[in-house]
C-alpha cells in the first residue's frame, strides 16, 4: 500500500493492483488519471488522506463484471473482489454503518429515510423497516446479518446490476 | 360455471362440467357458422372485400336474391330485410365466429397446451373459408389492406405499447434497435439477392421475374410479424430479456419494412433507378423512423396534457387514450411514415401521465378496453388469414416457393448469428446461443406481409407472391410457432422467473439503482444508469409538474406505499373483525375518498425500473384482493373503516375470474396471470397487516392475481407492519 496519489503511478503497482483487482493495464491507467481528476477538483469527494488510489481500485473492482472465464483463471483461494457474494457485501456494508455485521432496524432507517426523502412520516418509514426486516430475519434476532441479506437477494441479479462496463 | 381452487397444471375444468360446457359451445359455433353461411347465401357471389371496410360494400345494390318481395298486395305482418343491415350485421357475424372460436379453444381441454391459439385460429378460418366456398363456388370475402392496417392492426400494436416493459425495453434498446434494422436489411438483401438467383436459375417458370420484384418480395417476407410473435411467445415464458429482444425486433422493424417496401415499390415505377435514388432511400429510413418517433412522443404529450383536465368529466378520460394514439397512427400513416413506432411511442409517452391524473376505474376501463380490442383484433386477423387462403388465384412454382422458405430460415438465422456475435461485445449481458436461436427461430411471419402482398401492382407473376407468401406465413405460424414450445423446452432456455419480489427485495434493489448511478458518476461513464438518472431529474422537474395535476404529485415512494395500504384496506374489506381499532379521526367524505382512491392507484414507474409482466394478451391484472392467506402476524387500522360493499363485489368477482382464468395450465394468456403471482406477497404482506388475524393462515392460492389495474407493475415497496393508521391528514399534509 501507500502510493500516494500525488506521485506517478509505478509499475510495480500497477502491477500489484492487477493481481489484486482483476483490471487490466489500460484500465487501470484510465482509472487513475479520472482519479486524479476528481482528486484536483477538491469538492471534497476524494481527498487523498482519506481515499488513496488502492482503496478506489479496490472499490472498484467490486463493479468490475463477472466474466466466465475468470472462474478458471483465478487459482487463488481468495474469492475475487467482483464475485457476488463480495458484491452483496458491498452493498450490505452501505446499510450496516456501525459495522456490526448486521443491519439494524435503525440503520435500515436511516437509509430509508435518504432514499425517500422528507415525505414520508417517520411513522410509515418505520413500519416500512419492520416490514424489511421482518421478511429477511431468519432467527428473529431483528436483524439483518449478511446471510440473510444474501437470501433474500438471491433471486436478483446482482452481478448483472452491479457491474460496469469499463472501458478498456 | 364451475369454480374451484386452481393448481398450475391440472385440467382446468372438473369433469362433470366440462361436457356439457363443451358441448353448448359447440353447438353455438356451428349454429353461428350455419348463420354465416346463410348470409354467404343471400349474397350473390361476389369476390368483394369484406365489409370490415366499411364503405366499399357494393354487393347491396344486388337486390336480385330471394329475399326481397314485390309490392304487396296487402300488408305483410313479418318482413325481413337483410340488405338494410348487411354490413354491420356480417361484421359482427364474424366478430362472434372470432370470439367463439376464442372461447372454444380455451375450453377445449389438451389442445391449448400442445397447439398455439394462432394455429387453431388459421385452421378455423380455413374451415370456414373452405365451407363458403363450397357454397358460394367462389372465393370467400378476403381480408383488405385498408380494413387491416387501419382498423385490425393499430389495437394491437396499441395494447403491445401500453403495456411495454419500460426498464427492460430501453435497457435492451440498443441490441434491439440493431436486430431490427440491421437485421431486417441484411434478410431483405439477402432474401431478395438470393431469389433473384434461383430465379435466374430457373428461367423457364421464373424469366419473368424482375430483381427488383425480388427485393420488393424479399422486403415483406423479411420482416418478423408483431402479432404472430406476441400470440406465440405469450403462451411460452421464456425469459424477459429474450421476450423483449424478439418483441421489440418485430415491433420497430416496421419502420425498416414499411421504407424498404415503399421504395421499391416506387423504383418499379420509375423507368430507371440511380444510386442517388438509393440513397436517398436509406435517409428515407432514417426520416421515417425518427418521424414516427417524435409524432407518437408529440401526441403521447398532448394526451397526457389532456388526461390533466379530465377530473371533472371521468367517464371520457378513457376515450382520449385511444384517441390520441389512433390518431398519431392515422397521422403518420398520412404521411407515409411509420405508424407503429408512432402508436408505441405514444403510448409508452403517455402511460406514466394519464395513470397519474386519471381516475382508477378510468385506468381499469382503459387497460380493459385495450386488451378486448386487441383480443378481437388478433382472433379477426388470423381466422381471416386462414379464410383468404381459399381462393381462386394461387400460382404454385415448386422451386420458388421451397426457395423462398429455406431462404428467409438461412437468412434470418446467419443474420442473429453475426449480429449477435457484434453486439455481445457491447452488452453486459450476453445473449446466449439458446437465445439466439430462439430469436432466429421464434421469426415468424403474419398478416402484415400478407397484406402488403396484397397492395403490390399488378404483374404477372403477382399470384405466385401471394401464394407463396401464404406458404411462408402458414409454415411459421403452423410449424414453428407449434414446435418452438418443445424446443425452448428441450434446449432448456431459461424460463421466466416466477418469483415473489418481496419488500425488501425492492428496498435494495433501489438501493443499487442509486448505487449504481454514483458510481457511474465517479467513474465518469454516461452508462444507463447515468441516463435514467438525468431523465428522472428532466421528469421529476419540468415533465411532471406540467402533465401531473397539483394534487398529485407527491413523492413517488410515498404513493406506492399508500397504495399498498389501500390494497391492505380492500382486503380489509373482506375482513369480519378488526383488532385494535383506533378510532377515525373523522368521517371521510365522498371526494376525500376519491382523492385517496385516486392517490393511492397512482402507479410508480420511479426510473422505469419495474418490470411489467404483463406482455399477455388476455390477461389483465386485476385489482383483486384475493389472498385468503392472513398471516396473524400484523395489525392494520384503516381510518375511515371499512371500505364500501361495492368494492367488496368486484372483488369476489374479480377472483373468481382470475379463478378461472388461472385454471389453464399452459395456456396462451391467462398463464401470465398465472405466474403473476409476484402479487402475492403483496398481498400476503398487505393482508398480514390486516385486522383478521384470528383467521387461521390458510395456504395463499398457489397464484393469487392480486394486483391493481394501474398497477401492473410495482413491485412491493413498502408495507405497514405494526399498527398503523391509514391517516388522511398525514396524507394531505404530504
Amino acid at each position: 500500500m501507500g502510493s500516494r496519489a500525488s506521485t506517478l503511478l509505478r509499475e510495480e503497482e500497477i502491477e500489484e493492483i492487477k493481481k489484486e483487482t482483476g483490471f487490466s493495464h489500460s484500465q487501470i491507467t484510465r482509472l487513475y488519471s479520472r482519479f486524479t481528476s476528481l482528486d484536483k477538483g477538491e469538492n471534497g469527494a476524494l481527498r487523498e488522506d482519506q481515499v488513496n488510489f488502492r482503496g478506489f481500485m479496490r472499490t472498484l473492482a467490486h463493479f468490475r463484471p463477472v466474466e466466465d472465464n475468470e472462474k478458471n483463471k483465478n487459482v487463488s483461494n481468495t474469492e475475487p473482489l467482483n464475485s457476488r457474494t463480495n458484491k452483496l457485501h458491498f452493498a450490505f456494508q452501505l446499510y450496516d454503518l456501525d459495522r456490526d455485521d448486521k443491519i439494524s432496524r435503525d440503520e435500515l432507517l436511516q437509509v430509508l429515510r435518504m432514499m425517500v426523502g422528507v415525505n414520508i412520516s417517520d411513522e410509515q418509514l418505520g413500519s416500512i423497516a419492520d416490514r424489511t426486516i421482518q421478511e429477511a430475519d431468519a432467527n428473529g434476532d431483528g436483524c439483518i446479518s449478511f446471510t440473510e441479506f444474501m437470501k433474500v437477494l438471491e433471486k436478483v441479479d446482482v452481478e448483472q446490476k452491479m457491474s460496469i462496463r469499463f472501458l478498456h | 360455471m364451475c369454480v374451484y381452487p386452481c393448481t398450475p397444471l391440472c385440467p382446468p375444468v372438473p369433469s362433470s362440467c366440462y361436457p356439457s360446457m363443451m358441448a353448448a359451445l359447440w353447438t353455438l359455433f356451428w349454429a353461428l357458422s350455419v348463420c354465416l353461411l346463410g348470409c354467404a347465401g343471400l349474397t350473390p357471389p361476389q369476390a368483394h372485400n369484406l365489409p370490415p371496410s366499411v364503405g366499399s360494400n357494393s354487393s347491396s345494390s344486388s337486390g336480385g336474391g330471394g329475399l326481397h318481395v314485390d309490392a304487396p298486395m296487402a300488408l305483410r305482418v313479418f318482413s325481413l330485410d337483410y340488405h338494410h343491415v348487411q354490413a354491420p350485421f356480417e361484421i359482427v357475424l364474424w366478430i362472434m365466429l372470432a370470439s367463439l372460436a376464442k372461447l372454444g379453444f380455451h375450453w377445449s381441454g389438451r389442445v391449448p397446451a400442445v397447439v398455439p391459439e394462432s394455429c387453431v385460429l388459421i385452421m378455423v378460418g380455413l374451415l370456414v373459408g373452405g365451407v363458403i366456398y363450397g357454397v358460394r363456388h367462389s372465393a370467400p370475402p378476403t381480408l383488405s389492406a385498408d380494413s387491416f392496417f387501419l382498423f385490425l392492426l393499430p389495437p394491437i400494436v396499441l395494447d403491445a405499447g401500453y403495456f411495454l416493459p419500460g426498464r427492460l425495453f430501453f435497457e435492451n434498446l440498443g441490441t434491439i434497435l440493431w436486430y431490427a434494422v440491421l437485421g431486417t436489411f441484411w434478410n431483405v438483401l439477402g432474401i431478395g439477392l438470393s431469389l433473384y438467383g434461383v430465379c435466374l436459375l430457373a428461367p423457364s417458370s421464373l424469366g419473368d421475374i424482375s430483381l427488383l420484384h425480388c427485393l420488393l418480395f424479399s422486403s415483406l417476407i423479411a420482416a418478423v410479424d408483431p402479432v404472430a410473435v406476441l400470440s406465440v411467445f405469450q403462451e411460452m415464458q421464456v425469459n424477459d430479456q429474450l421476450h423483449i429482444l424478439v418483441f421489440g425486433e418485430s415491433l420497430l422493424n416496421d419502420a425498416v419494412t414499411v421504407v424498404l417496401y415503399k421504395l421499391f415499390e416506387s423504383f418499379l415505377r420509375l423507368p430507371s433507378v440511380s444510386g442517388l435514388d438509393v440513397l436517398l432511400g436509406m435517409c428515407r429510413v432514417v426520416v421515417v423512423g425518427l418521424g414516427g418517433l417524435f409524432l407518437g412522443l408529440f401526441f403521447g404529450l398532448v394526451a397526457a396534457l389532456t388526461s390533466r383536465f379530465t377530473s371533472r368529466a371521468q367517464v371520457i378520460a378513457p376515450l382520449f387514450v385511444f384517441l390520441y394514439s389512433y390518431l398519431s397512427y392515422l397521422t403518420s400513416e398520412m404521411l407515409h411514415l411509420s405508424g407503429i413506432t408512432a402508436i408505441v411511442t405514444c403510448a409508452v409517452t403517455m402511460k406514466q401521465y394519464v395513470e397519474a391524473n386519471v381516475s382508477e376505474r378510468s385506468n381499469t376501463s382503459i387497460q380493459y378496453f385495450l386488451k378486448m380490442w386487441s383480443s378481437v383484433s388478433e382472433t379477426l386477423i388470423f381466422i381471416f388469414l386462414g379464410v383468404s387462403t381459399i381462393q381462386d388465384v394461387h400460382m404454385w412454382s415448386w422451386p420458388f416457393v421451397c426457395s423462398t422458405l429455406l431462404l428467409c430460415l438461412f437468412w434470418r438465422t446467419t443474420g442473429v448469428l453475426l449480429l449477435t456475435s457484434v453486439v455481445n461485445k457491447l452488452r453486459r449481458n450476453a445473449v446466449t446461443f439458446r437465445d439466439q436461436f430462439i430469436i432466429a427461430y421464434g421469426g415468424l411471419r403474419g398478416a402484415i406481409c400478407f397484406s402488403l402482398v396484397f397492395l403490390i401492382d399488378d404483374f404477372p407473376k403477382k399470384k405466385l407472391f401471394i401464394t407463396t407468401t401464404i406458404v411462408v406465413i402458414l409454415f411459421t405460424v403452423f410449424v414453428q410457432g407449434m414446435t418452438i414450445k418443445p424446443l425452448v423446452e428441450l434446449l432448456d432456455v431459461k424460463r421466466k422467473k416466477k418469483a415473489l419480489p418481496t419488500v425488501s427485495e425492492e428496498i435494495h434493489t433501489r438501493l443499487i439503482d442509486h448505487l449504481m448511478a454514483g458510481m457511474e458518476d465517479v467513474v465518469g461513464y454516461w452508462g444507463q444508469h447515468f441516463w435514467k438518472d438525468k431523465f428522472e431529474q428532466f421528469n421529476k422537474k419540468y415533465l411532471r409538474r406540467f402533465l401531473i395535476r397539483e394534487d398529485q404529485q407527491a413523492h413517488s415512494i410515498l404513493r406506492v406505499y399508500q397504495e399498498l395500504e389501500r390494497r391492505g384496506q380492500r382486503g380489509d374489506a373482506e375482513a369480519s373483525s378488526v383488532v385494535d381499532p383506533r378510532p377515525p379521526s373523522r368521517p371521510l367524505l365522498p371526494e376525500e375518498m376519491d382523492s385517496i382512491r385516486r392517490i393511492l392507484s397512482r402507479n410508480l414507474q420511479n426510473f422505469n425500473k419495474k418490470q411489467t409482466r404483463a406482455y399477455s394478451r388476455h390477461s389483465l391484472h386485476q385489482d383483486v384482493a384475493t389472498n385468503r392467506a392472513r398471516k396473524p402476524l400484523h395489525r392494520h387500522q384503516s381510518v375511515g373503516g371499512r371500505y364500501t360493499c361495492n368494492t367488496t363485489a368486484p372483488q369476489e368477482d374479480d377472483e373468481r375470474l382470475s379463478d378461472s382464468l388461472r385454471g389453464r395450465a399452459g395456456l396462451s394468456r391467462s398463464h401470465t396471470v398465472c405466474t403473476r403471482s409476484s402479487r402475492r406477497t403483496l398481498s400476503d404482506s398487505l393482508a398480514s397487516t390486516e385486522s383478521q388475524t384470528q383467521s387461521q393462515p390458510e395456504n395463499p392460492k398457489p397464484e393469487g392475481v392480486d394486483q391493481t389495474s394501474s398497477d401492473q407493475q410495482h413491485p412491493v415497496e413498502k408495507t405497514p407492519k405494526k399498527q398503523l393508521s391509514f391517516n388522511l391528514e398525514n396524507e394531505n399534509q404530504q
